[in-house]
């Protein structure tokens, strides 16, 4: 099949560039449609914490928002963060650039349907963006969308927008199937000999475990967002109680898929962070077995835990317990993989340049959102903290450090795979710092909200007199908030820098083992110079019978000193 | 971080602290372990001539025990937190105790209607009696609240109390509380329920027994 994609050296710009079957350029693509989102969602978190801050007054740049506004605001801003930039970016960037390279093989299994994934992505995209513009507006029920808020016009003003929004979805969730069916065919046949399951690094594992989560839990919700497009234009009534349906139905389809879709962002952001800490600690990752068990147990508990989401919604209390108990345990398979990523450390000869720093960033911020979503998990604590701010700051810890912690380690680390130059390091470490400082600055203070009991999604806090004495903390945060967006220029600077102007990488800048380094920099179309043939495992680091501190998957002998 | 809970003034809210401030404790050992670990390697391990990084697969028994065991230990945890938790939820959220007064509330945008049973103590009967965002109570009586809703969902949140639950239409959900201090608190709605759910808002007076007999005699002079 590798030998199918046989190296076509002159093709046209359209064929290279734009319709391109080679998945380097086709991760690209996502990289640029979920690197455009990120400015568009970014925007949009500027605009809803200035109204959060300072309500109802001119946001500088734009204008006058108030409360309709705002509910749109929200509602893009989750949608675009979770389903335009971290699928695109964690699993279409990252998965489409290094599962063939990390398997050895010449391109995807299927490189038309990978064409066509993410052009209905590109699709898709226009969608939403054509949402924005239609009379009253985008959707502004919620990234949930929960009916009967999302399922009459009449409750939002909102019409063609969430209409738009749908589709776009709808668009968005085939385009992920169709990369899905790539992403396991992939790896499972086109293994490079001597590339054993138990070989492949642990990306893969979790960018696979990801792809069959993805799989096996959007169906319900696709059934149920056609059930919601009816409702809105064809006057059924699923989720209408005047015509005999139930609003309740909708939460189960939306989080049977909701939940196992968190565990699709996160499992390729700590593969990322699984990826960098053997490489710049000197050692082997710490229990590559045990994380892949956990992988594994995580992603089937994943699919138990979803009416966690709906502890008050108004179902049984007596399902409340059995779902708080698989969500609070569903902390040891994580806890595993974080222990494991602390045991990596330990013995370790440890570098700190900015692909590590990120993945160390990842880890410090996940570990909180992990912690903290204890609380959430919790049946009786849930109660009061369920839709405050307290769970705002609980995702945006688990999700932004799979994101955008992981995402920037990734990109600082495969740049130079990608782009065939390295990125600048002062810049790099300059980013990561303001980074991981603002982001804290935003959300330590959205826990004390939460505390305090302050709604989610409420355009004006100002509006209640318990939460008046917390405004100066809603303030704080959204100051933080434009300083993290501005801190975010160095990382535009150095990309588009180190894309022109950058030193020219060599194969294998970091000395890692893994596949795609042993690939020129960047890796023309087919790949390899010859298929790589494989020897070991992925983390052979400092092994004691060779001298130097790294050894690649495909070196033929062990190049003994004692032999 | 839970110095910012707003003053609690019902009868089960010192349960539901007292399980956040359980997790609070728990997580927080947690958090200063895992945090003080890394540190720690960070700075022992950090990168110097001549020394090379100890070869551990971590794959053995004996060797993955440094992971499993703590592993065990946060299961342990877990279902500690989780027993504990089973109570609390039955209290609030189980079976509703013999309430001394019933309130139907009936969330619209965006607003929360009131209705008293009045004098007979029926609903659905003459004398029943509406009050737009204002509930009044009892101290120290425990109130059933039957939740409707007119179109969408929302939430009727009783930070104070520790209370939320959402009104659903097309059903009618019972909740209750006991509340302990004489005072007014907010009843914000908590699930986003259009464009004016940003101010959707009511009012929980608790008074005490004379004065809510006081209450009780002006608007139902027929009593």
């Amino acid at each position: 099949m590798s030998e199918g994609v046989k190296v076509e050296e002159r093709m046209s710009f359209f064929r290279t560039y734009v319709f391109s079957i080679d998945h380097k350029m086709i991760a690209k693509q996502y990289l640029a449609i979920g690197l455009f989102w990120a400015i568009v969602g970014g925007l949009l978190a500027y605009l809803l914490r200035w109204q959060l801050a300072y309500p109802d007054t001119e946001a500088p740049g734009w204008g006058f928002i108030g409360p309709e506004f705002y509910n749109m605001l929200v509602t893009m801003h989750g949608t675009i963060m979770v389903f335009f930039v971290a699928m695109p970016i964690l699993l279409g960037a990252f998965g489409n650039f290094l599962i063939p390279l990390m398997v050895g093989a010449r391109d995807m299994a299927f490189p038309r349907l990978n064409m066509l994934s993410v052009w209905t992505l590109a699709l898709s995209s226009l969608v939403l963006l054509i949402s924005f513009f239609v009379p009253g507006g985008a959707a502004s029920a919620g990234w949930t969308g929960y009916p009967p808020l999302s399922a009459k016009p009449i409750y939002t003003g909102v019409n063609w927008g969430l209409n738009l929004w749908i589709l776009a979805l709808a668009l968005e969730f085939a385009s992920f199937l169709m990369g899905g069916v790539n992403f396991l065919t992939t790896p499972i046949n086109l293994r490079a000999l001597g590339l054993s399951m138990f070989r492949l690094p642990l990306l893969i594992w979790m960018q696979m475990t990801a792809a069959i989560l993805f799989m096996l839990s959007v169906g319900p919700l696709i059934a149920g967002a056609v059930m919601l497009l009816l409702d809105r234009v064809a006057g059924t009534s699923f989720y209408l109680p005047e015509g005999g349906g139930d609003p309740i139905l909708w939460q189960h389809l939306f989080w049977f898929f909701g939940h196992p879709e968190v565990y699709v962002i996160l499992m390729p952001g700590l593969g990322i962070v699984l990826e960098i800490f053997p490489v710049f600690s000197r050692k082997p990752i710490f229990g590559y077995r045990p994380i892949i068990y956990s992988t594994i147990a995580a992603a089937i508990l994943s699919f138990t835990v979803w009416a966690h989401h709906q502890f008050i919604s108004g179902m049984d209390p007596r399902l409340a317990m059995p779902f708080s108990i698989t969500t609070i345990i569903i902390s040891v398979p994580f806890a595993l993989m974080v222990f494991a990523m602390i045991a990596t450390l330990w013995g370790g000869s440890i570098s700190f340049p900015t692909p590590m720093l990120f993945a160390l960033g990842t880890l410090a911020i996940f570990l909180i959102g992990g912690l903290t979503g204890i609380f959430n998990g919790s049946a009786p604590v849930d109660i009061y903290i369920h839709d405050t701010y307290f769970v705002v700051a609980h995702f945006h810890y688990t999700l932004f450090s799979a994101l955008f912690f992981a995402g920037f380690a990734g990109l600082y680390f495969w740049f130079p795979k990608m782009f065939g130059r390295m990125m600048n390091e002062a810049l790099g470490k300059l980013h990561f710092w303001l980074t991981f400082l603002l982001f804290n600055a935003i959300f330590i203070p959205m826990f004390l909200l939460g505390a305090g009991g302050m709604m989610r999604r409420i355009a004006n806090p100002m509006q209640y007199e318990f939460l008046q004495p917390l405004q100066p903390l809603n303030a704080f945060a959204t100051i933080a908030t434009i300083f993290l967006l501005l801190a975010q220029l160095p990382f535009v600077v150095n990309f588009f820098w180190s894309l022109f102007a950058g030193k020219v990488a060599e194969r294998n800048p970091w000395h890692a083992n893994t596949l795609e380094w042993s690939a020129p920099s960047p890796p023309p179309h087919g790949n390899f110079d010859t298929v790589p043939v494989v020897y070991r495992g992925p983390y052979e680091y400092s092994h004691p019978s060779v001298s130097e501190e790294w050894l690649p998957q495909d070196r033929p002998t062990m190049p003994t000193a004692t032999a | 971080m839970f110095r910012w809970l707003p003053e609690m003034v019902s009868t089960y809210g010192g349960d539901i602290d007292s399980m956040m401030y359980l997790i609070y404790y728990i997580v927080g050992a947690w958090f200063l372990l895992t945090y003080g670990a890394t540190a720690l390697f960070l700075i022992l391990y950090r990168r110097r001539e001549g020394r090379r990084a100890t070869y551990i697969e971590g794959n053995s028994l004996r060797e993955a025990a440094w992971i499993l065991v703590p592993c065990l230990i946060v299961l342990v945890l877990d279902l500690w937190i989780d027993f504990r938790g089973g109570e609390v939820w039955a209290k609030v959220k189980g079976r509703v105790p013999q309430s001394d007064l019933g309130i139907q509330v009936t969330a619209k945008q965006f607003n929360w209607e009131m209705l008293y049973p009045g004098p007979d103590g029926k609903f659905g009967t003459g004398d029943d009696l509406q009050f737009e965002n204002e509930l009044h109570v009892p101290v120290n009586k425990v109130i059933r609240v039957t939740l409707k809703s007119k179109d969408v969902i929302h939430s009727f949140f009783l930070p104070h109390l520790r209370l939320k639950q959402d009104a659903v239409p097309g059903r009618a959900i019972e909740a209750w509380f006991q509340a302990t201090k004489p005072g007014r608190y907010e009843i914000p709605c908590a699930e986003l329920c259009g464009f004016g759910h940003s101010g959707m808002n009511g009012f929980l007076i608790v008074h005490p027994a004379d004065e809510y007999e006081r209450w009780v005699k002006e608007h139902w002079p027929s009593s």
